[in-house]
């Protein structure tokens, strides 16, 4: 177990060197840094002795590696459009996101579970048709539309929620939360909606496939022989069974949720790290690209991480102790 | 003359498609006794997995048992409720399957697949329903059943896999036992032992067995009688050593005839010409016309069924007088 994480971080630490060399590029090359900072006035003279006191005459190499070492203490420079240090943005800008992807996340792991296991279960009712036309909607239709059309129905017209915005925040320390607040929770349901639609429909597909595919294996058929009750067979050896591959999917949409709330962020104002990005890209504010890209690369090796152990947890197959007869 | 444990009546299984009706089982009649072994020949395709299926209740829709009866003691037990059915499966029919290695849940511990099956069936403790497990596993001959308990089926190799699938099978003492094909996937040198164990856990307990399988040695070491099926009919049933050294039909003559035996230089395998017909190519009259070295017109146009022609023997052949139409 201890040599499998060994060997999962080290891999996870090649990638993240890989996604920093990418970053580094962008950062350095993707227009000039110094005609970024600088005004137009600004002598030729001051831009090379800022040029050098920046350290950008140095070998790429030691570029790169500095910049790897400022990463490591979360240190991405300076903001060019707020002039404010690039971690602190995202940092304050994280709650928000964090929040909207949990909230949607589990929306879809909620009802996709639900819903695939009902439809694999009840292939031939009326309802399982229902749901699985309704969902090729929701796999087909882009996210800014449902989010668009959430907002004419639900803010425009029945002004039930809110359609902008994170309502009301407390703040607690470092974590300034929506949750605690009528408006904040308000706030959150169309965008936590659209953003978990897509992942919804995505799940629930899956565990629907997986689980008619479990359903036909032998030792479903050999408990059924076994006389075990109905219930027994569905939620107590197919579910588990189905679980294993939907866990990996799962745990990468939560990845995607986050790294792609920016098209519902932007949609619906809310003041996350995603529409921070989307202004970045605007102004071309590369270290906040630059820090943004080495955030979503590190949320997707974690998470990848995390589901690869809970594989092991899950699977008894795959642990290599506690040997016996074996095969 | 006491009444059998299993009796099935002029079973008929069918599989509606989109290209007609598929008779996978026609018009098959035959009885268990208690604790006989009956054992069920044919190749594959032939319905021997289907009747199987068909007696515990299992079979994949849209398959339907299209006519005929299935008795087990004095009930009934073809046309019972789902949930009546249920309890009946496991507790007083039990089953094994082909492959020991996807018949167990790979997630569990045989400990929870095996207390699970014993409590649905009996009224036991969580406690006394493992003491039950672990003597089953015991009696299974599983070295160190208290300890192996606890493993997952991964941790077992295939022979003591399927030694486990008996135990689940036997959990609830059931009155007969439907083995299909339980040593095909097994490697040859422990297709032996899981066979001697089966027949001596069953005889312990006087439950009874249908062994269904494509392996006529294991048949004529174990079975009390046999069934010979061709083409999802009887062609054939009888006690096992007369039908073995006095085959009627011509299907069963060419299957025994093809059993190589030892001390005989044969240069090829005998076998029989020709392919058993697709499900939905069956040709009319007798279904084996076509392969039979015997056939003569009556074959062609009229289907015989597997009457009585000795005591104890039927068959389905118009060589034989007594046989009437179907």
């Amino acid at each position: 177990m201890l040599a499998f994480i060994i060997r999962r971080l080290a891999q996870s630490v090649l990638v993240m060197l890989f996604v920093a060399l990418i970053a580094f590029i962008v950062f350095r090359y993707v227009g000039d840094p110094i005609a970024s900072m600088v005004g137009v006035e600004t002598r030729l003279e001051d831009q090379e002795i800022m040029r050098a006191r920046l350290g950008l005459n140095d070998p790429v190499i030691w570029q790169f590696l500095r910049f790897v070492g400022n990463a490591l203490q979360g240190e991405f420079g300076i903001s060019y459009r707020l002039q404010q240090p690039v971690t602190e943005l995202i940092l304050s800008r994280l709650p928000a996101t964090l929040e909207l992807a949990f909230a949607s996340a589990t929306i879809a792991l909620v009802f996709g579970l639900t819903l695939g296991v009902f439809t694999a279960l009840k292939p031939r009712s009326f309802l399982t048709g229902l749901v699985m036309a309704v969902s090729l909607i929701g796999v087909s239709l882009p996210t800014f539309l449902i989010g668009i059309g959430l907002i004419y129905i639900f803010a425009v017209e029945l002004g039930w929620f809110p359609s902008f915005g994170r309502g009301q925040t407390v703040d607690l320390g470092w974590w300034r939360t929506g949750l605690m607040t009528e408006s904040g929770l308000r706030s959150l349901v169309l965008p936590a909606i659209t953003l978990s639609l897509f992942q919804l429909t995505l799940i629930m597909r899956l565990v629907r496939a997986e689980m008619l595919e479990v359903l036909r294996t032998e030792y479903i058929r050999f408990a059924r022989a076994r006389g075990l009750s109905q219930r027994a067979i569905h939620f107590g050896h197919a579910l588990k069974n189905t679980l294993v591959p939907v866990l990996t999917i799962t745990g990468l949409q939560l990845g995607s949720v986050i790294a792609f709330a920016i098209v519902t962020e932007t949609v619906f104002q809310w003041p996350g790290v995603g529409s921070l990005f989307i202004v970045s890209v605007q102004v071309v504010d590369v270290p906040v690209m630059a820090a943004y890209l080495m955030f979503i690369a590190l949320v997707f090796v974690l998470i990848n991480l995390i589901v690869d152990i809970l594989y092991y947890v899950v699977d008894p197959r795959l642990r290599v102790d506690g040997g016996g007869g074996g095969k | 003359m006491t009444q059998p444990v299993l009796s099935v009546r002029n079973l008929t299984v069918e599989f509606p498609t989109r290209r007609g009706i598929l008779t996978a089982v026609q018009d098959i009649t035959f009885d268990i006794m208690p604790g006989e072994v009956l054992g069920v020949v044919g190749e594959s395709g032939a319905g021997k997995s289907m009747t199987g299926a068909a007696i515990i209740g299992l079979i994949d829709p849209p398959g339907r048992i299209a006519k005929g009866e299935i008795w087990l003691g004095d009930q009934r037990i073809d046309n019972l409720a789902p949930d009546r059915m249920r309890k009946i499966r496991g507790r007083r029919i039990g089953m094994i399957f082909q492959d020991p290695l996807t018949s167990l849940n790979p997630l569990y511990r045989i400990s929870r697949q095996l207390i699970e099956t014993i409590r649905t069936h009996l009224p036991l403790s969580q406690a006394d329903a493992r003491k039950r497990a672990i003597k089953l596993l015991d009696d299974v001959g599983i070295p160190d059943a208290a300890r192996r308990i606890d493993d997952y089926p991964h941790q077992f190799s295939g022979g003591m896999r399927q030694r486990v699938v008996i135990a689940l099978a036997l959990c609830a003492d059931p009155e007969v036992v439907i083995a299909d094909e339980p040593t095909t996937a097994l490697d040859v040198s422990v297709q032996a032992q899981i066979i001697d164990v089966m027949k001596e856990i069953c005889a312990e307990r006087g439950a009874a067995i249908m062994l269904v399988t494509h392996d006529m040695g294991v048949i004529a070491e174990t079975a009390d009688r046999v069934a010979v099926m061709y083409a999802g009919r009887l062609a054939e049933i009888g006690p096992v050593a007369s039908v073995i050294k006095n085959a009627k039909h011509p299907y069963s003559q060419g299957l025994m005839g093809a059993i190589p035996k030892l001390g005989e230089n044969l240069d090829r395998l005998v076998h029989i010409p020709g392919s058993m017909p697709r499900l939905n190519a069956i040709p009319q009259g007798c279904a084996f016309n076509p392969r039979c070295p015997q056939v003569f017109d009556k074959c062609r146009t009229h289907r015989p069924a597997a009457s009585e022609i000795e005591p104890g023997r039927r068959a389905a052949c118009w060589l034989y007088p007594e046989v009437t139409e179907a």
